[in-house]
């Protein structure tokens, strides 16, 4: 992953509220040993008519869903109602909406799981007041700013939102740090841990 | 003296290899480790990237649940899988487990099952422990005292490479519930009942511990139900602290120290560790929610996401002015606010899932079935969580009367939960679930679904529509009680 420091897009709007994981990607689609191309089954439900998604051969697209419509086809910033990505644990809900080209999303609430499967995929979970979502959604068509190193969210008349972002998931992000390798420069302390086992420490048999 | 602690204040702090601080969250170290064959490919698929191994194989443990069929194999020998893909994703999670030396419950197996479902079976969860798994469900695993939550796959490709996690430490929430509960009330109706309350995002940045009267009658698999929907108030975990009723599970697993030999000096010892994993007095929580037992009836689900939970007999709220998620929910559900649930005709019922697809289960559900018949407008499925619930419950004879009550008894797996492998409901069909999801096409496109418990499911079959099992047992008991008149005249 390389360094991500700004995310400059016009945005889509989904006002749902409680958008879960189902909706992102519904389960059918996760019998996949790998992690790319699955963009086009993000919120298959909503985005293709009657298709049973069964056999996805040649669906149509339902015109009225937002990813849908032509001037949305670029957009890389999400608006969406309270509590996106509630439900499961499934990463590929990230692996889908990166591949479908998004870089942020921006709700009043992003579920935990979610939001951390997404900080690590470059995708930007960004939490905003929902008074101020409700107004950016009025102005989808306006470019946005999100600026990683200054934690917020910029209109293009001057307007700043500032966002929480963990220390080290921006610092992640900018540097383009991935956890793993973090973690693995750790070794000499898990080591230790695990000597020195921790009497509250068991061993399934 | 310290101050006093929460039961997840112990956990975690047994588990800090490095504390968190403002530049990084803490290192955590991992107990035990689930695996299965949706979330784990692509981790592995990492680690050989990277030219790693797993640094503890043998803390972490594998099964197959969600793509496997629930339908035996054919007369090829074949098992019916739903595609080729889901079949190579079984047969990709054997290859990375032989390859990796991790211990897996195969197909075949006579411990295979719902992840959730056999590790708590075997005795692999223990009190005082870190469990995680690429699975949301996972929450279920606290019912004996653990710290269990959910993980993508980067994670468990970090598990798999370090047994560590990197954690913030969340906050604490009790959620306090007193009293007894009425006879056709169960634990599912409970936690229905608290995600209706705080909301399908109340729990949200918490780990719950479950204490109070209600909680400490409960057996295990009542816990577990309990736990098991944590993550649909959007809770990291929801645990349950140790006691008699836990340490008498455990004394009977065979893969808990002691190998289930109550009498051992490995269990006494083990006994005594776990037993340091409770609250201390006086400890605080960042949030506190209080239930009383009595207000709670059965509950069941209306809408889209979990939070929509209501009584049977409650009217379907109508959506406030502009609520156009709640509006949508009830268009995609066919249902109409103002009346209740009760007298809803149902087209499937599901009994199975990582929630209620356990022995208990099957009991309830057989208690309804025996000497009657599923509605002739009903499709109904009994689908034991593991193999050892199988055995047990066939045991008991309990597949005969599924059967023939004219309801199929399958094989072992997530089955109608997550309709991944080709069991599923059909576009517009109702169904009444025992699982734990009621999202938008959870159980097959089109589908809408009611949560419930397996009691309120299992009349829902007889019936062929919602009905309060609350009445139903008033009504069977006054039955037998004109029954027992009739014989005493008799003689
Ligand atoms: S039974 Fe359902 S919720 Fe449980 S692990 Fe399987 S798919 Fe997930």
């Amino acid at each position: 992953m390389s360094g991500l420091q700004f995310v400059r897009s016009r945005s889509v709007v989904l006002r749902q509220t409680n958008i879960d994981t189902d909706q992102i990607i519904p389960a059918r689609f996760l019998s996949t040993t790998e992690r790319k191309g699955l963009g086009r089954y993000a919120f298959n439900d909503w985005r293709y008519l009657q298709g049973d998604g069964s056999a996805p051969d040649e669906p149509a697209p339902n015109p009225a869903f937002a990813f849908n419509r032509p001037e949305n086809a670029d957009r890389a910033i999400l608006l969406a109602g309270r509590n996106f990505g509630c439900g499961s644990s499934r990463e590929h809900a990230p692996w889908a909406l990166t591949d479908l080209g998004l870089q942020a999303i921006v709700s009043s609430e992003i579920a935990d799981i979610f939001r951390n499967n997404a900080l690590k995929n470059g995708l930007l979970p960004v939490v905003l007041d929902e008074a101020d979502v409700q107004a950016l959604m009025q102005r989808p068509d306006d470019e946005l700013t999100v600026d990683v190193r200054a934690r917020e969210l910029r209109t293009p008349d001057g307007r700043a939102y500032a966002f929480p972002l963990d220390t080290f998931a921006q610092t992640c992000l900018l540097e383009g740090v991935d956890e793993l390798g973090y973690l693995l420069a750790r070794q000499p302390q898990i080591q230790i841990y695990e000597t020195h086992a921790h009497e509250a420490r068991q061993h399934a048999r | 003296m310290t101050a006093p602690r929460t039961l997840f204040d112990k956990l975690w702090d047994a588990h800090v290899v490095v504390p968190e601080s403002e530049a990084a969250p803490a290192v955590l170290y991992v107990d035990l480790h689930l695996i299965h064959e949706v979330t784990s490919p692509q981790a592995f698929s990492e680690l050989r990237a990277r030219g790693l191994s797993p640094a503890r194989p043998e803390r972490t443990k594998a099964t197959m649940d969600h793509s496997t069929p629930t339908l035996p194999a054919g007369e090829d020998g074949k098992l019916p899988y739903a595609s080729q893909a889901s079949a190579l994703q079984v047969e990709t999670l054997a290859r990375n487990c032989a390859e990796f030396g991790i211990e897996l419950f195969d197909i075949g197996s006579a411990q295979r099952g719902i992840v959730h479902v056999i590790a708590p079976e075997l005795g692999f969860t223990q009190p005082g422990m870190t469990i995680v798994c690429g699975d949301s469900h996972t929450s279920t695993h606290g019912a004996f005292g653990a710290l269990a939550f959910g993980i993508g796959t980067s994670e468990v490709g970090h598990v798999l490479a370090t047994q560590c996690l990197l954690q913030r430490k969340p906050r604490t929430m009790a959620i306090t519930v007193e009293g007894e509960l009425a006879p056709g009330v169960g634990a599912k109706d409970v936690i229905l009942h608290i995600i209706g309350r705080i909301g399908v995002n109340g729990g949200t940045g918490h780990v719950i511990e479950y204490r109070g009267s209600t909680i400490r009658a409960m057996d295990m698999e009542q816990r577990m139900t309990l736990c098991n929907m944590s993550i649909e108030a959007g809770a990291r975990a929801g645990m349950v602290a140790p006691d008699e009723t836990t340490y008498a599970w455990l004394a009977r697993a065979p893969r808990a120290p002691g190998a289930g030999i109550a009498g051992s000096v490995e269990f006494a010892h083990a006994r005594a560790r776990w037993s340091r994993f409770v609250g201390d007095e006086g400890a605080r929580f960042d949030r506190e929610v209080r239930v009383d037992a009595r207000d709670i009836r059965p509950t069941l689900t209306w809408g889209t996401h979990p939070g929509t939970a209501i009584a049977v007999d409650a009217p379907i709220p109508a959506p406030a002015d502009g609520d156009e998620a709640a509006r949508k929910s009830l268009d995609y559900m066919g249902l109409e606010p103002g009346r209740a649930l009760d007298g809803t005709p149902v087209d499937v019922v599901f009994v199975g899932s990582c929630t209620n697809g356990r022995l208990s289960d099957m009991r309830a559900v057989a208690q309804v079935l025996r000497g009657r018949t599923v509605a002739a407008s009903v499709r109904m499925l009994v689908v034991p969580g593991s193999e050892q619930v199988k055995r047990e419950a066939e045991a008991e004879g309990i597949d005969a009367v599924v059967r023939a009550a004219g309801a199929e008894w399958r094989e072992p797996g997530c089955s109608m939960c997550i309709a991944m492998n080709g069991d599923l409901v059909a576009p517009g069909q109702l169904a009444v679930s025992t699982s734990n999801r009621n999202f938008e096409g959870r159980q097959g496109p089109g589908a809408r679904t009611l949560l419930a418990s397996p009691l309120t499911a299992a009349w829902a079959a007889v019936n062929g529509r919602v009905c309060d099992p609350r009445n139903q047992i008033a009504a069977a008991s006054r039955k037998a009680e004109a029954a027992r008149q009739t014989a005493e005249v008799a003689r």
